[in-house]
């Protein structure tokens, strides 16, 4: 009989170590959609990391000139949008004068649609912000780390015209603008290559600018070291990062509300990898006996 | 002169750029091959356009393998690439309101956001199977891991609230991010640093070849 129970038993952590693996993305799919229905309240503590961007951007006075990188595709969408949504209104509303650029092609892309989103907000309307004036799209130009070298020499030299075509020179924002002496601050939202490490290296490191940076979740831990040496004033780390940010501004966004989606996801995998490990330790031990 | 050619000149670009760091006048050279550099840079667009036309026009003109979703590629190609040209207002075609402007919202968007999420689903599975406390070292990567997806998210301090402030899953993981995790990025990043510039010089010295495509 208690042979018979075990041999059941055994079958059952089997089993369950043998799971179809469309019941486990079935699991996130719900743990991942269903939260997104609620609206959950959660206290997000601001982490030093995310509160050197804040004070980056809050510390640079009214007119002081921002020059953003959107170096991401839709794919990391999730994590980075919210964050050059924020930063947007961050500089908007501190009456900054914002350059955008991009070193992946669909960066201008991923501007433009934060722009649109931005715009939705009355105060920023009531701005009544001007193309070339209080803000600029420099578009793509290939050339990664190459363009991030010469634009420390001149922009124009990278960008000789704008994303719609116009001159520099006939840019009202560009007057006087001519590299990053120019420049009071440079943010990075990175994914990958291109991206963070390179503005480090290249713009940092030998022309002395101060840079600031989002990441996705994956390579904000490779930006820790850059902050501890104070070659970065601080990182927005994946989505959570971004939540922080919106936190600390005082306009809780899209992040804050997908945190309790990817809570609820973060608990799920934890459980996951909970009883596979019960069924995993259940088997060995079965084994050894 | 096929080899010779390519290895002087790499020499030549790869020892003007270390030398123009240290001896500013050599800028003038250095920014004369970062301009080949754009052109090459922009040229290898085209190319890469060119050649996957290339390949999917050839895959279907002889009935090869899977040769069905050749035309899906040259339809996505064409579908986003004449409107963009032709009826986005030119240069300003990525400014909101444009035909390329909307198939990127409503067409790529979409499409790169849905590949790039299955990700998670893959993730879930893969940690179900693989995340296993097999030995000591196994055990503390798992337990970091833990922390780590508990602690960056608002649950960690949830359930670790009956600990006293600064002893929480989101003060622990803040801990592993700012110090074993720095130290061992710090490290990765001085051997990655030591591994490039050993390859640089190979590769300026003409020892390594492969890129040329051979030896």
């Amino acid at each position: 009989m208690n042979q018979e129970n075990n041999q059941e038993e055994k079958s059952f952590w089997e089993k369950l170590l043998s799971i179809d693996r469309r019941i486990i993305f079935l699991f996130i799919a719900v743990a991942i959609a269903v939260p997104l229905f609620f609206k959950v309240s959660m206290h997000i503590p601001v982490t030093p990391i995310v509160r050197g961007v804040y004070d980056a951007i809050e510390e640079l006075p009214a007119g002081s000139k921002v020059l953003v990188s959107f170096d991401y595709d839709p794919g990391s969408m999730p994590e980075l949008q919210p964050m050059a949504e924020a930063f947007f209104r961050h500089c908007f509303r501190k009456d900054l004068k914002v350059i955008i650029m991009g070193l992946w092609p669909q960066g201008p892309l991923q501007a433009n649609m934060a722009l649109e989103e931005v715009f939705k907000d009355e105060d920023i309307k009531a701005k009544n912000l001007q193309y070339g004036i209080d803000y600029v799209n420099l578009g793509f130009t290939a050339g990664n780390e190459v363009v991030i070298d010469r634009m420390g020499h001149s922009f124009e030299e990278s960008y000789p015209k704008d994303g719609q075509g116009t001159p520099l020179s006939e840019l009202p924002l560009m007057k006087g603008v001519k590299n990053y002496d120019n420049v009071d601050l440079i943010y990075s939202l990175s994914a990958g290559y291109p991206g963070t490490q390179e503005w480090v290296q290249y713009a940092v490191d030998v022309f002395h600018v101060k840079l600031a940076a989002g990441n996705t979740a994956v390579q904000a831990p490779s930006m820790y070291p850059y902050v501890q040496t104070g070659q970065l004033a601080g990182v927005l780390g994946g989505m959570k990062g971004g939540a922080e940010y919106e936190t600390v501004l005082g306009i809780p966004g899209i992040a804050v509300r997908y945190m309790f989606s990817q809570a609820v996801a973060h608990a799920v995998i934890c459980l996951f990898i909970i009883i596979g490990n019960l069924a995993f330790f259940s088997l060995r031990k079965r084994k050894r006996s | 002169m096929r080899r010779e050619v390519p290895l002087v000149l790499t020499a030549m670009v790869g020892l003007t750029m270390i030398i123009a760091h240290f001896i500013p006048p050599l800028n003038i050279l250095k920014d004369m091959f970062e301009d080949w550099f754009f052109i090459i840079a922009a040229f290898a667009i085209y190319l890469g356009v060119l050649n996957l036309l290339r390949i999917n026009a050839d895959k279907i003109y002889k009935k090869q393998r899977d040769w069905p979703f050749g035309i899906v590629v040259i339809l996505g190609f064409l579908v986003i690439t004449i409107p963009g040209l032709f009826f986005s207002g030119g240069r300003s075609f990525s400014e909101v309101g444009t035909p390329f402007y909307y198939l990127y919202i409503h067409v790529y968007y979409p499409l790169s956001a849905t590949m790039f999420a299955l990700l998670a689903f893959f993730v879930a599975s893969a940690s179900y199977r693989a995340f296993r406390a097999r030995n000591v070292e196994a055990t503390m990567l798992l337990v970091a891991a833990f922390v780590l997806m508990l602690g960056r998210v608002p649950i960690g301090d949830w359930i670790t609230v009956w600990l006293p402030e600064g002893y929480r899953l989101g003060n622990a993981a803040d801990w592993i991010m700012d110090f074993p995790q720095t130290a061992g990025q710090r490290a990765i990043m001085i051997g990655i640093a030591l591994g490039l510039v050993s390859s640089a010089l190979r590769v300026i010295l003409g020892l390594e070849r492969t890129y040329m495509g051979g030896d």
